[in-house]
């Protein structure tokens, strides 16, 4: 694998050299790991419309430890895109404990939950949400730009992202000048180039033909191969079945089930 | 996200619009210059007539026939009535009863055809005395100017503007030259200096006449003991007011008049002339910038309602902004930004056109045009000031969206 992240290269070169013990280690002790990525203890969100109360999520435990590949499987209105915002710091949780990297984020405002966004996940989307005016690296460059990440350095680290995702090419490319899964890569080198610590993509080949997806999932492949927590939300069992393990969300409520996955990616490179 | 990004993000947001952005900044455009062009004028204005005020000489008192100030709302005949004399002039020259007075300068004025060789011109002809020229400040370019022997004898000569030289003899060195003025031959004694236009009034264009030969073969009937105007020349500015005062007096008694109140003649310096003549354009510059001022407040509305659009259409740009890590602040200084921006383009477009028009119009309206350093600076400021008033409001709701509402909007 390219090292192309400077000093995050070298936290990948560091997984790369004992990953699989490592995530071996971390199947069976998943319960022990001092800061798994994601702690959600007794999660509840109400949603209330007049006088109609609708409680998307009824009590969710949900524990995902560092550079698990996990999809998040569910039909619509289960609660699942509840889940995936609560997850990514874009809405509070009713009630219960959220903890994200070891850091509570149960509590914090709106500007707290701005910069924990920025410093700790990367989002890609269904609908890619691109900036149309803007190039592929300054696209790529955005959330560093809210990190005030000088700006020879910000265009440093795009331009490794989108070499990354195979789009060394493309970097003065707009978004409309790119083929669907090519702006998806666009948006998961953006989500990359923080070097957050969980990467959560929406329904990320809902838009996609199958070239295309295959194309995307193969690079989340390789990125878990990395040592990268991923958590895909999808409702195509195709794509969940890439994933290390598949969690179902039904009627507010998310369950286990062992990966259906023959082999994990990992294992399928070797 | 610093300054530089922020402002670089509003111009490409404000480019991509080119139309819509355009048509907003010509609204805050034309409030500015508007406003700039206002102000402009009415300070030309006013300066105009101060420059034509100031023109008549210095220190100068002008007492004019009839009363501006009546008690019982009647205005006495201001300017026209036949109340000052002769006498009235005479005894105001008095040293001792008028010690701060410096000169008088009795006027009486008339239109007349002026008739030299086989050209005509008309022009103000003035009856007045040898202290004329002191007292309204003016010089000779050539010959002699009216003496007291000219008034006493009657005599039938005539000093020229040196515009009305050269219409009539197309020369200025024309002393000795013969004018005829109702059938009356005047000889040319004298040419006066030229002194240039003050808006309006032409100092270059008029004869100059011994009162008495005036009153006794160019004007008749009733108006030929009156005068139009009476020049005091105060001894020196700080005399003024008690020159004023000395003056007031002596034509009360003259008058018979026992009080101010039922005096039939005005006593202005020039002083109070220019701050009455100011104050009425001032109230007219200030209701003009109103109605300018009015215009620039639809232009910030125009811009408040761009804004609101803007972030209508970007509401999924401000989502994933949002998502990605931007704080509310960072989000609503973009758009406030962005308004600023659209104020600052109108502001210093107004100004560039305030500017060409006001180097414009005083040819057009033969008026001034005052555009100073700071009323354009400070219009500027104002245009940049109403973008951001006027873009609080959308950028402020910008900043209050949900990253998942937004992330979701079509």
């Amino acid at each position: 694998m390219a090292d192309l992240f400077g000093s995050v290269v070298l936290d990948d070169d560091l997984h790369d050299d004992r990953g699989d013990d490592r995530r071996d280690d971390r199947r069976e002790d998943r319960d022990d790991d001092p800061a798994p990525v994601i702690d959600l203890v007794a999660g509840r969100k109400t949603y209330r419309t007049g006088s109609i109360e609708f409680e998307a999520l009824r009590g969710v435990d949900l524990r995902i430890g560092r550079g698990e590949y996990v999809a998040i499987v569910g039909p619509s209105g289960s609660g699942k895109s509840t889940l995936m915002n609560v997850l990514g710091c874009l809405d509070t949780l009713t009630q219960g404990e959220y903890r994200l990297a070891g850091e509570d984020v149960a509590q914090l405002d709106e500007v707290e939950l701005a910069q924990v966004r920025n410093r700790r996940i990367g989002f890609v989307f269904q609908q890619f949400h691109l900036l149309p005016a803007l190039s592929a690296l300054r696209n790529v460059e955005l959330p560093l730009q809210y990190r005030r990440v000088a700006a020879a350095e910000r265009r440093a680290r795009a331009t490794e992202a989108l070499e990354r995702v195979g789009l060394g090419d493309r970097l003065h490319h707009r978004p409309g000048e790119l083929s669907g899964g090519q702006q998806q890569r666009v948006a998961v080198a953006r989500a990359l180039v923080g070097d957050p610590d969980l990467l959560l993509a929406d329904e990320p080949t809902g838009n996609l033909d199958s070239t295309s997806t295959h194309e995307v999932l193969a690079l989340l492949d390789e990125l878990h191969a990395q040592g990268r927590t991923i958590v895909l939300i999808t409702h195509e069992p195709d794509v969940a079945r890439r994933a290390q393990r598949v969690v179902h969300v039904l009627d507010g409520l998310a369950q286990d089930e062992h990966s259906p996955a023959v082999t994990s990616p990992a294992e399928g490179r070797a | 996200m610093t300054w530089t990004e922020t402002l670089r993000t509003g111009w490409a947001a404000i480019r991509s619009h080119g139309l819509r952005s355009s048509l907003t900044v010509l609204g805050i455009l034309i409030g500015i210059a508007a406003v700039i062009l206002t102000v402009g004028l009415g300070l030309g204005t006013q300066k105009d007539v101060s420059a034509q005020i100031s023109a008549l000489g210095s220190n100068l008192l002008i007492v004019t026939p009839g009363s501006s100030t009546s008690t019982d709302g009647l205005r006495g005949g201001f300017g026209s009535a036949a109340t000052l004399t002769r006498s009235d002039a005479d005894a105001l020259a008095s040293e001792v009863a008028a010690p701060d007075v410096a000169g008088v300068a009795p006027e009486k004025q008339t239109s007349l055809s002026l008739e030299a060789n086989d050209t005509n011109w008309t022009t103000t002809v003035t009856g007045t005395t040898e202290s004329w020229l002191d007292v309204r400040s003016r010089s000779l370019a050539s010959g002699e100017f009216l003496t007291a022997d000219d008034d006493a004898e009657r005599a039938a000569v005539v000093v020229l503007g040196s515009q009305t030289a050269t219409e009539l003899f197309g020369r200025t060195n024309i002393v000795g030259q013969t004018v005829t003025m109702s059938g009356t031959d005047f000889t040319v004694v004298g040419v006066l200096a030229e002194q240039g236009a003050s808006g309006d009034a032409n100092l270059d264009d008029l004869a100059v006449v011994p009162l008495s030969t005036m009153a006794e073969s160019l004007v008749g009937g009733w108006q030929r003991s009156s005068l139009s105007t009476i020049y005091v020349q105060a001894a020196s500015a700080d005399q003024l007011s008690a020159a004023s005062q000395e003056v007031t007096t002596i034509l009360l008694n003259l008058h018979g008049a026992t009080s101010s109140d039922a005096a039939d003649f005005t006593v202005a310096s020039q002083d109070s002339l220019v701050s009455t003549a100011t104050a009425v354009y001032r109230t007219l510059t200030v209701l003009l910038t109103g109605i300018a001022a009015l215009s620039l407040l639809v232009g910030g509305i125009g811009v408040m309602n761009i804004m609101l659009v803007s972030v209508t259409e970007r509401t999924r740009e401000i989502g994933l902004r949002k998502a990605l890590g931007a704080p509310p602040w960072a989000i609503r200084r973009q758009f406030l930004v962005e308004a600023s921006v659209l104020g600052l383009g109108g502001g210093v477009l107004g100004a560039a056109l305030g500017i060409a028009g006001a180097t414009w119009l005083p040819d057009v309206l033969d008026t001034s045009v005052v555009v100073s350093g700071a009323a354009v600076a400070g219009s500027v400021a104002i245009a940049v000031g109403i973008g951001l008033v006027f873009g609080v409001y959308p950028a402020t709701r910008a900043a209050r969206l949900a990253p998942i509402d937004a992330l979701r909007a079509q």
